[in-house]
């Protein structure tokens, strides 16, 4: 087999199951490649090629005994360095978990191994992935493969970069207002987040408890759905985790059919602050799955323009309790202060000296929204205006099957253009905060470049708790439509990177 | 520490009123930790029993104990306390080097039970009622021993150890409405509630109650309102208090020790204080508001605990007696007098010995050995009774003397050897060679040689004058170290003084 980079994660599956090739070739072939552009992409923070290989040689030795564990047995995969791994270390894009060996698996890394894939390395991510643009990474920023001075999304701008530049077949990520999905559109990659609960968050580094979720990253649907199917699923370990039996997603994906769908399309997420490039994309979309039999129809969630500051005050709240643990007693980072100090004073030097400013500053956040005297005004009032979100959901999906929107109001931005207004940064993520408060799933899939700067452009669908299946149908869908009328895939479009040995 | 100045406390009493609440600690003796798989065990090497949630690592998460979750329903309903339909845990957040997250996992606006009324019997059988606010569950901190410095306070100390196998143990916290009324039997009160606890928890089976391990722990609340006032003063709690005696102690303290610096002028600050046993004083923690601000929040990592209805009759229907009730009981069962029965519930020993009676020794023998040589032992060596024997232990001895192994002189001797950690009473017995001598051959060399040595005696004796038997008796006993049983040793006397 040629070009083994460029195969979607179902291809090599059967490239391996039919011997044309086995997971040490692959999984080289990967590591070159990482070796190759990862220096000008940066989307991995760590790769480990022994490891690696060792895996994808007991995976290959697995098939000539004719005990595979999966069906992918042996593909690789990148993991997003949220996710806890024993082989490798796991920093969440923070100074103060520099070299951090965990002495678990994430549930997540449990379920990949076990299914016989190759983990390749560890992604970048904006700190304790806080951030829409990686470039709060204490690593340095990850570069967009479309155009290496843009931004690649955030917080999961690692894992979507190396999905995109050809890397990994796919990857694990991480959403918790739309790290996975919004990475995703201004990548031209698949992304998905989860129903809340779809997929065990044991071993997630925890940014905000109450909306992160586990999924997955890849640069086709259907690879989606096979690494959804193998991650899903109840965990003991995690209380929140849904005791549901879930269908196949891959089975949702190969039978798609739009046929007597019924989309509502967002009507606050369609125009004013929209970059017309990402709104024409959207409609052909739309259009198009319309001309194959699907129903589309306006739709208002009236409550999503509070969401925004809801979401930026249950986060910081949640994260600022979650992150009271990095304090160097146990773990991590330690900086003593000049001349000795009191626990407390070590406690602060190092927080001090540990976090990023956009960690500080959601910290800060937190810290007040959840004090007495103001617990009710801030905190309280935004959980009041996330049970809003709730009901304008409930209320839409009793009458559509799915919503879509663009995933995000503009393509990707220039490196450095958002840093000093984090306020505009955080506006960004109005199309995909929603999701998140209300514990529904959400995809975002390409539907093309913008036509006045030539960046891709996502759809976001979004589906009723515990309905992922639905996403994979109309995604499948509109991505078997779209190829059809381009004669390509989006990606085979993006630049070829040459330069940038790591 | 310069020792507080102290008012006489009738005098206080007379010119104040106490007014108490108290918040005890219950450690439930769960297998495993309130939310993880580790063993919840006391005395493992440190930092033994612990999971990735324990530490409080990056990425693990919280699961609750479901028998926990049983066991404080259980005391919840013996607390006489509505059990919540739906309760839910909520994070307290602060920083502190014992507590791995830096945030406790513990319950707020909507604990597992609440209001309840506990029945407690003072000395002279009066019966008080104390009304309980709520009972949560928690998780309980790991412990920190500091090094160097003094007294192992945190202040001064060159650097701390932590250990994280008690991090995660689950607790019920039970605290109290304010408490009025108490007066003069205030700190007896005080004693008798959390005894009345301690009963309920055994009995309940849920917890060691060990105070002095810190499985049972109390929060003392103490204020003074001035007579004729109708204003309560400002409070204290006085934290470290572990056993049943201190909490006695401690609240007759504060309300000497306050009232002397009210009397005086002063003002109460608001504050934790420390109960110090050696010193039988309290002094001085942090200072306390009610804006400490803990941050509160719904805790995102757990569901609320929602009990099925069938669950909850299931374990009230399994609930035993009330402690009152079951006093009634085994006062009558035990035909102990209303003397004797207060002795004991005073002592705060009634469960060692009903354990005791239940290992096979009689009721007045148990009662005999716990509120009398063991107490008087404990009071030497400044030590609850507990710490120093068994149930199990007593039971043995008491068997040794029934079985005519040991005199009463010589249990004695055994017991010592027990608390010495010497082994189990037979073992001491066996070590110590303190048997009575049952040989007769011994008994018999040993009072010829007597009689041969007081002729005037044997005489006497032959002549029918029995009582002259004693002085032969006497000195057998002595060549034989105690270590006979005397009415063999009087019925071979007789025996021999015929023969010889």
């Amino acid at each position: 087999m040629t070009d083994l980079i460029r195969h979607t994660a179902a291809e090599l599956a059967t490239a391996l199951a039919s011997g044309a090739t086995s997971s040490v070739e692959v999984t080289q072939a990967h590591l070159d490649r990482i070796a190759a552009v990862d220096g000008a992409v940066h989307a991995f923070l760590h790769v480990n090629p022994e490891v690696s290989l060792a895996a994808a040689k007991a995976s290959d030795a697995r098939r000539k005994a004719g005990d595979i564990l999966n069906a992918l047995d042996g593909v690789p995969l990148a993991i997003k360095d949220v996710l806890v791994t024993t082989d490798m270390p796991s920093t969440s894009g923070s100074l103060i978990l520099q070299g951090w060996m965990s002495p678990y698996d994430a549930t997540v890394v449990t379920k990949i191994r076990e299914a016989g894939l190759v983990p390749l390395g560890k992604t970048n991510m904006d700190e304790f992935a806080m951030g829409s643009s990686t470039e709060h990474s204490a690593y340095g920023p990850t570069h967009n493969p479309w155009d290496l001075d843009r931004i690649p999304g955030g917080s999961g701008g690692g894992s979507a970069a190396a999905v995109a530049a050809f890397e990994a077949p796919f990857a694990l990520g991480s959403d918790t207002g739309g790290s996975i999905r919004q990475p995703a559109h201004v990548t031209g990659t698949v992304g998905v987040k989860p129903t809340y609960g779809g997929v065990s968050r044991y071993g997630a580094i925890a940014l905000a408890s109450s909306l992160d979720q586990i999924g997955p990253v890849s640069r086709t649907v259907l690879d989606s759905a096979l690494l959804h199917d193998i991650i899903g699923g109840h965990d003991r370990h995690d209380s929140t985790s849904l005791r549901d039996e879930w269908p196949s997603m891959a089975e949702a994906v190969r039978n798609a059919n739009v046929k007597g769908l019924r989309i509502g399309v967002v009507s606050e997420l369609d125009g004013e602050g929209f970059q017309p490039g990402v709104l024409a994309r959207f409609h052909e979309a739309l259009a198009l799955l319309e001309a194959n039999g699907a129903e589309v129809v306006e739709v208002s969630l009236p409550s999503l323009q509070y969401a925004v500051a809801a979401y930026y005050l249950i986060l910081p709240a949640e994260a600022s309790s979650n992150l009271a643990k990095y304090d160097s007693v146990r773990f991590g980072m330690r900086v003593n202060p000049v001349g000795g100090g009191t626990v407390e004073q070590v406690m602060a030097a190092t927080r001090e000296a540990g976090f990023g400013a956009e960690v500080k500053r959601r910290i800060i956040l937190g810290t007040y929204a959840l004090s007495a005297g103001y617990y009710d005004a801030y905190y309280g009032s935004a959980q009041k205006v996330r049970t809003l979100v709730q009901r304008d959901f409930d209320v839409a999906f009793a009458n559509v099957d799915v919503l879509a929107s663009p995933t995000a109001p503009t393509t990707a931005w220039k490196l450095g253009e958002k840093l000093d207004d984090p306020m505009a940064m955080w506006r960004g993520d109005i199309a995909t905060i929603p999701a998140n408060l209300a514990g529904i799933p959400g995809m975002s899939l390409p539907v093309g470049l913008a036509q006045e700067d030539g960046l891709p452009v996502g759809i976001q669908f979004l589906a009723p708790a515990r309905a992922d299946h639905r996403l994979y149908n109309v995604g499948g869908a509109l991505e078997s439509l779209l190829e059809e009328k381009w004669g390509h895939t989006l990606l085979s479009q993006a630049p070829v990177l040459m330069e940038g040995a790591r | 520490m310069a020792k507080a100045k102290l008012m006489d406390f009738d005098k206080a009493l007379e010119l104040f009123e106490p007014v108490l609440g108290f918040e005890v600690h219950v450690e439930l003796s769960t297998k495993t930790k309130m939310f993880s798989a580790a063993p919840n065990n006391f005395g493992s090497e440190p930092n033994t029993n612990i999971t990735p949630t324990c530490l409080g690592l990056p990425g693990a998460l919280p699961v609750v104990n479901e028998q926990a979750v049983r066991y404080s329903i259980s005391l919840g309903l013996a607390l006489g306390c509505d059990i919540a339909p739906s309760s839910t845990f909520a994070r307290k957040n602060y920083f502190y080097p014992d507590l791995a997250k830096n945030y406790q996992i513990s319950q707020f606006d909507q604990p597992i039970a609440i209001n309840g009324n506990v029945e407690v019997e003072l000395a002279d059988g009066r019966l008080f009622q104390i009304d309980i606010e709520r009972a949560h569950m928690e998780e309980d901190a790991g412990k920190l021993t500091h090094v160097g410095g003094s007294a192992g306070r945190i202040q001064g100390a060159e650097y701390s150890l932590v250990d994280f196998n008690r991090a995660g143990v689950p607790l019920v916290e039970i605290v109290t409405r304010i408490i009025y009324g108490a007066e003069a039997d205030a700190p007896e009160l005080a004693k008798a509630y959390v005894s009345t606890i301690r009963d309920m928890v055994v009995a309940l089976g849920i917890s060691d109650a060990k105070m002095e391990r810190g499985n049972l722990r109390c929060d003392a609340n103490v204020s003074l309102s001035p007579r004729g006032s109708g204003t309560l003063g400002t409070r204290t709690e006085t934290k470290n208090v572990n056993s049943l005696r201190s909490v006695e102690r401690a609240v007759r303290y504060e309300i000497q020790r306050q009232a002397a610096i009210l009397a005086g002028g002063g003002t109460i600050t608001q504050e934790t204080r420390h109960w110090h046993e050696d010193t039988g004083a309290t002094s001085a923690g942090r200072p306390k508001s009610d804006a400490d601000d803990y941050r509160y929040f719904p805790e995102p990592d757990l569901l609320p605990v929602v009990p099925a209805p069938e669950l909850i009759e299931e374990l009230r229907a399994a609930l035993p007696e009330k402690p009152a009730e079951r006093r009634r009981r085994l006062k009558a069962d035990w035909n102990f007098s209303d003397l004797e029965f207060q002795d004991v519930v005073n002592s705060g020993l009634l469960n060692e010995i009903t354990e005791t009676v239940a290992q096979g020794a009689s009721p007045q023998t148990a009662r005999k050995w716990w509120t009398g040589e063991i107490a008087r032992l404990a009071n030497i060596a400044d030590a609850e009774p507990t710490s120093l024997v068994t149930p199990a232990q007593v039971a043995e001895l008491q068997l040794l003397i029934d079985d005519g192994t040991l005199t009463d002189r010589l249990a004695r001797q055994v017991l010592e050897g027990v608390i010495a950690g010497e082994g189990s009473p037979r073992e001491v017995v066996d070590a110590r060679g303190l048997a009575v001598v049952s040989d007769d051959g011994a008994l018999i060399a040993a009072i010829d040689e007597a009689l041969k040595s007081q002729p005037d005696v044997l005489e006497k004796i032959r002549e029918g004058k029995l009582q002259a038997a004693g002085a032969v008796i006497g000195a057998v006993m002595k060549a034989m170290q105690g270590k006979a049983d005397a009415a063999r040793v009087r019925e071979l006397v007789l025996e021999r003084a015929a023969a010889l």
